[in-house]
C-alpha cells in the first residue's frame, strides 16, 4: 500500500465531484492510501497571484508547512487538480530558487505559528503517480471490464505538463502518460493533437468570446477523430469543455455534443465498479451515448428537454469560421 | 574604431538605455524571473493560443519594458488576455519565467489603476475576497458576483447552466469555510506587509 498526503482543492467539493468520487472509488483497488492535508485552504488558482505576490504564496504555503507536518510514513503530497498541482510546485520551487521569496513567506507563516522548508516535500500530479507508483501493470491486471471500442481523446490542458518543474512528464506539450493508462484500460486511443492545448482557463469569465473559441478548437477536433468520449484530468478543463459547451455551440452555430469525463471515471468503469458511484451523470453533456457502446447503461439524469413554444427561431448566425489550415494551426 | 556613443547618437538611440522598468519587474516576479535574458526571438508569442486577441505579443511587452514605456505596458491588454498554459515558457530558449512576469504586470496595473477593461481585476478581486472571507473559492458565489457586475444581460441566458450545476450538486449554495481562519487571516496580514523588493 502506498500512503500519500491528498491535497484535494476546492473543485472537488463542487465542481469536480464526480473527479472526488470516481478516485475516492478507485484507490483501494489500486493499492493507494491518501491522507487529506488538515484544514486546507484554496491554493488561489490563477487569480491571486495577479492581485498581491507574497500574500499568494503565503495562500499556498500554509498548505505546504501543515502537509510536512503531517509527513510521517510519507512526504509526497498528491494533487489531482492542474492549477493546485502547479501552484504547490510552483511554491515550493520558487521559495527555493529565490530565497528572499522563501525568507518573506515563512515571516508570513510564522504569524500563523507555521513553516516550511522548500524541498521537504515532493509534489506530484495524480496521473503520475498512477502511472509511475502504481505502475500499468497493476492498473492492467485490474481491468474486468475493458474498454473495447471506445474512442477516447485524452486531453490533459496545460498546467499538468507545462512548466513541469521537477521534470516528471515525458513530454512538455505531447506527453503520453494518459494515452497509457486508457490503453491499458483496453479503449481506442485517439493521437489527439491537442492534448495539451488551452481550454480557456479562467477567459470563461472574462472574456468569453476568447475562451469560446479555444473550447470550439478542443471540441471540434475530438469530434473530427471521431472521439466517443474526451478524458481529462483536471476540474478546470472538464468544467470549461462541459459546462460551457452549449454557450460555444450557440456562439459559432455549431451542434457538438462531445462529453467529457475525468480519467478516474473510465479507471473505475474499467475495473467493473457502478457508473454512477464514479459520478456518471454530473458531466453536463451526457456520456449516455458514448457508455452505450461498451455496453454501460447509464440512468438518464438529464432534465427532459423543455417544449418549444411559439415559432421556431433561426440559429445565430456563424461568427467566425476556421479554415481547416487554422485547424492544423490552433 | 568610431567612438560607439557617436554612433547610438546618429542611429537615433539614447546614450545609456534606462533599464529601470526591466529591473522593476523583474525583481518584483516570484522566482528568478531572466527576463533580462530575452533576445528577442518571438517564440512566445507564436506559441501562444491567445496572441490574436493581445495588444503586444509577449515579446514586443518586453521590448517595451526595456525601452521604459511604462504606462504602455501597464495599459496594454497583453498580461490580462494570457491563459497561463506555459507553452511560451517552455519553449522559451533562454527561459524567462513569462508567465510570472504577466502576474507582476496585471499586479502593477491594478495598483496603478491602469487598464482598460475592468473585468479581468474584478474577477480577481472577487476571488481573492471570497478566499479571504473563507479559506476556499465558492464558485457559485463567485460566478454570480462577477456576471452580476459585468454580464448582468447575459445571467438569464447563464442561469440554466448554473440551475443545471446546482441540482447536479456541482455547485453548492454555502460556502464551505476552513476550520482555522483565524491562522489563514494572521498569516495573510502580515503577508500584506511584506514586499519583494530585492
Amino acid at each position: 500500500m502506498n500512503e500519500y498526503i491528498l491535497y484535494p482543492g476546492c473543485s472537488m467539493e463542487g465542481s469536480a465531484k464526480a473527479y472526488n468520487d470516481s478516485l475516492m472509488a478507485i484507490k483501494d483497488t489500486l493499492g493507494i492510501g491518501l491522507h487529506e492535508v488538515e484544514d486546507w485552504n484554496c491554493c488561489g488558482a490563477t487569480e491571486y497571484l495577479s492581485i498581491n505576490l507574497i500574500p499568494a504564496y503565503s495562500l499556498i504555503a500554509r498548505n505546504l508547512a501543515i502537509a510536512s507536518k503531517q509527513a510521517n510514513s510519507t512526504r509526497t503530497v498528491v494533487a489531482p487538480c492542474s492549477a493546485c498541482y502547479l501552484n504547490l510546485s510552483k511554491a515550493d520551487y520558487y521559495m527555493d530558487e529565490r530565497p528572499t521569496l522563501g525568507q518573506k513567506v515563512n515571516e508570513a507563516l510564522a504569524a500563523g505559528g507555521l513553516h516550511y522548508e522548500p524541498g521537504s516535500l515532493e509534489i506530484r500530479h495524480l496521473l503520475e503517480v498512477l502511472v509511475y507508483d502504481v505502475g500499468l501493470d497493476t492498473i492492467k491486471s485490474k481491468v474486468v471490464r475493458p474498454l473495447t471500442g471506445l474512442r477516447v481523446a485524452p486531453y490533459l490542458g496545460c498546467m499538468v505538463p507545462r512548466p513541469d518543474y521537477y521534470n516528471r512528464w515525458s513530454d512538455h506539450e505531447h506527453p503520453t502518460e494518459l494515452d497509457e493508462v486508457l490503453k491499458a484500460l483496453g479503449a481506442e486511443v485517439i493521437d489527439f493533437p491537442l492534448k495539451t492545448t488551452c481550454c480557456g482557463g479562467h477567459m470563461t469569465q472574462i472574456g468569453p468570446e476568447t475562451a469560446y473559441e479555444l473550447i470550439r478548437r478542443l471540441v471540434s477536433s475530438a469530434d473530427n477523430y471521431q472521439a466517443d468520449i474526451m478524458t481529462t484530468v483536471c476540474p478546470m478543463c472538464q468544467m470549461n469543455l462541459d459546462a460551457y459547451q452549449a454557450e460555444t455551440n450557440r456562439h459559432f452555430g455549431t451542434h457538438y455534443q462531445m462529453p467529457i469525463v475525468f480519467f478516474t471515471q473510465l479507471m473505475g468503469l474499467a475495473f467493473g465498479m457502478d457508473a454512477k458511484e464514479l459520478g456518471f451523470g454530473l458531466e453536463v453533456v451526457s456520456a449516455k451515448k458514448a457508455l452505450e457502446r461498451i455496453g454501460v447503461e447509464l440512468p438518464e439524469t438529464q432534465a427532459p428537454k423543455k417544449k418549444v413554444e411559439g415559432l421556431p427561431m433561426p440559429q445565430r448566425r456563424l461568427k467566425k469560421t476556421a479554415t481547416p489550415q487554422q485547424e492544423v494551426e490552433a | 574604431m568610431p567612438d560607439s556613443n557617436a554612433l547610438k547618437q546618429g542611429a537615433g538611440l539614447r546614450q545609456q538605455e534606462d533599464l529601470t522598468l526591466l529591473h522593476e519587474v523583474s525583481v518584483a516576479t516570484a522566482g528568478v524571473s531572466r527576463l533580462e535574458m530575452c533576445i528577442q526571438c518571438g517564440s512566445c508569442g507564436g506559441s501562444c493560443p491567445s496572441a490574436a486577441d493581445m495588444d503586444h505579443t509577449p515579446r514586443m511587452l518586453f521590448a517595451m519594458l526595456r525601452a521604459g514605456i511604462r504606462d504602455d505596458v501597464l495599459r496594454s491588454n497583453t498580461p490580462w488576455i494570457c491563459v497561463s498554459c506555459y507553452h511560451c515558457v517552455v519553449r522559451c530558449p533562454q527561459n524567462v519565467h513569462i508567465a510570472d512576469v504577466m502576474y507582476t504586470l496585471k499586479g502593477m496595473a491594478i495598483k496603478a489603476k491602469q487598464y482598460k477593461d475592468s473585468t479581468a481585476p474584478d474577477f480577481s478581486k472577487s476571488f481573492v475576497d471570497m478566499v479571504e472571507s473563507f479559506g476556499r473559492s465558492f464558485e457559485l458565489g463567485l460566478a454570480t458576483r462577477h456576471y452580476l457586475t459585468h454580464y448582468p444581460l447575459r445571467l438569464p441566458g447563464m442561469a440554466g447552466m448554473g440551475l443545471g450545476m446546482l441540482t447536479k450538486k456541482r455547485m453548492h449554495l454555502v460556502p464551505s469555510r476552513i476550520k482555522d481562519m483565524e491562522q489563514l487571516t494572521a498569516i495573510l496580514d502580515k503577508a500584506k506587509t511584506l514586499e519583494l523588493t530585492e
